[in-house]
């Protein structure tokens, strides 16, 4: 019984694994894929804040969503980031008073662990990031999520990677906006450029020209996500 | 006397530790300079920092005041006559969409400075003037505000047009 287990396992292995490998390229190559049609009239929302100008700037495109499109709205903030949080809060509650409808129906509030707090050392960062990675992945299968908007945070990272696991194991699908801080002019960020590299970002904004040739010339192919927006939003209210 | 009254500088490091810029707004060649340039008083938001500036009041010369943290910092940029902000780009747009001339001081210390790469920018394109806490008294002295162009704040109706596009909504 116990050889013959082993026996199936041989057998059952190896087919598990393309059958992941096929997903994972069918993701990676479905990602950047407009949608043809719509599948639903209202999307949940994902939206990562933080602090540094990266709230402002992602209030800025929340505020021209459409909210009846883009409703539930989950915004996520690091956990020692308590201004960003409030004013999502702020905004949402202007709404609530303008259309009237109820209080905790279309936005939610969630904190995550940070997976390094500026000068932690080396070595504590590693297990900082595991817990954060998981609590991500937590987040992420709570909320899932249609839509994921993000602007740079490093909490954005382990989220988007999460939401890239989800859809690679058929857990739920979500299509990923990253739009570039305007702060950056020159390079990417740290995880812009993780997002890029990896294909992870459906689609991928950038607010300077200089970063759009820097992109264009690092690879080709995907040109058509990265979409040049100089000086495209930012308010810091 | 009373149009001098309102000729007052803001200084903003925000929610950082920026005592160089401090101390550089303190120095007497800076002082001097502002004063030169007409202006008659200097508004210190400190931060997080340890260098405290001295207070100055009196109306011979230019009156010194400051304070760590302020939830009203948009009103002090609202009544201030020049703004002199670190590079964060919270301060730095907020002080350009109230059209106020603003100088940005570029933090040397900070390990990851991409700040430095937007405010030199934003100053090859005349919206601010960009210096270094050793260069601040050199830019004061230089600055023609004559010279500065207005920014246009940014517009984020494309960038969610090509969001509803790609997520196959119908795009007004």
């Amino acid at each position: 019984m116990g050889l013959n287990a082993v026996v199936a396992a041989c057998y059952v292995f190896p087919v598990l694994v393309s059958v992941l490998a096929v997903r994972f390229f069918y993701v990676l190559w479905h990602s950047g894929q407009p949608e043809s049609r719509l599948c639903a009239t209202r999307l949940r929302c994902l939206i990562v804040l933080g602090s540094g100008g990266h709230t402002a700037e992602m209030m800025n495109i929340v505020t021209t969503l459409q909210k009846d499109r883009f409703t539930p709205r989950y915004y996520v903030a690091a956990l020692t980031d308590n201004m960003s949080l409030q004013k999502a809060q702020v905004y949402e509650q202007s709404l609530i008073q303008s259309n009237g409808t109820k209080a905790g129906e279309s936005a939610h509030f969630m904190q995550i662990y940070r997976s390094r707090e500026v000068g932690q050392s080396y070595v504590t960062s590693i297990a900082t990031t595991l817990l954060a990675t998981l609590h991500a992945m937590w987040l992420v299968i709570r909320i899932r999520p249609q839509v994921i908007f993000c602007n740079g945070p490093g909490t954005c990272f382990p989220l988007c990677i999460s939401a890239f696991v989800l859809k690679v194991l058929g857990l739920g699908w979500s299509s990923i906006f990253y739009i570039e801080s305007i702060a950056r002019v020159k390079k990417l960020s740290l995880s812009g450029l993780l997002l890029y590299k990896l294909r992870i970002a459906d689609q991928f904004f950038v607010q300077w020209p200089q970063l759009q040739h820097e992109i264009r010339w690092q690879s080709m192919h995907t040109l058509t996500n990265a979409s040049y927006l100089r000086e495209l939003a930012m308010s810091a209210s | 006397m009373a149009e001098r009254e309102h000729r007052t500088v803001f200084v903003t490091v925000g929610t950082t530790c920026f005592d160089a810029l401090v101390m550089a707004v303190d120095s007497p060649e800076v002082k001097k300079a502002l004063l030169q340039k007409g202006y008659s008083n200097l508004l210190i938001q400190m931060g997080r920092g340890t260098y405290v500036p001295s207070k100055v009041s009196g109306d011979a010369t230019l009156q010194v005041d400051h304070f760590t943290f302020s939830p009203s910092i948009a009103d002090n940029m609202r009544t201030a006559s020049l703004v002199i902000s670190h590079a964060g780009s919270g301060s730095i747009f907020e002080t350009l969409r109230l059209g106020k001339p603003l100088i940005v001081v570029v933090n040397e210390d900070l390990m990851d400075n991409h700040q430095s790469e937007l405010a030199e920018e934003l100053a090859e394109r005349k919206h601010l003037f960009c210096a270094r806490p050793q260069t601040l008294g050199e830019t004061i002295r230089a600055m023609d505000l004559e010279t500065l162009v207005p920014y246009e704040p940014g517009d984020a109706k494309p960038v969610v047009a090509l969001i509803n596009r790609f997520l196959g909504f119908p795009v007004a």
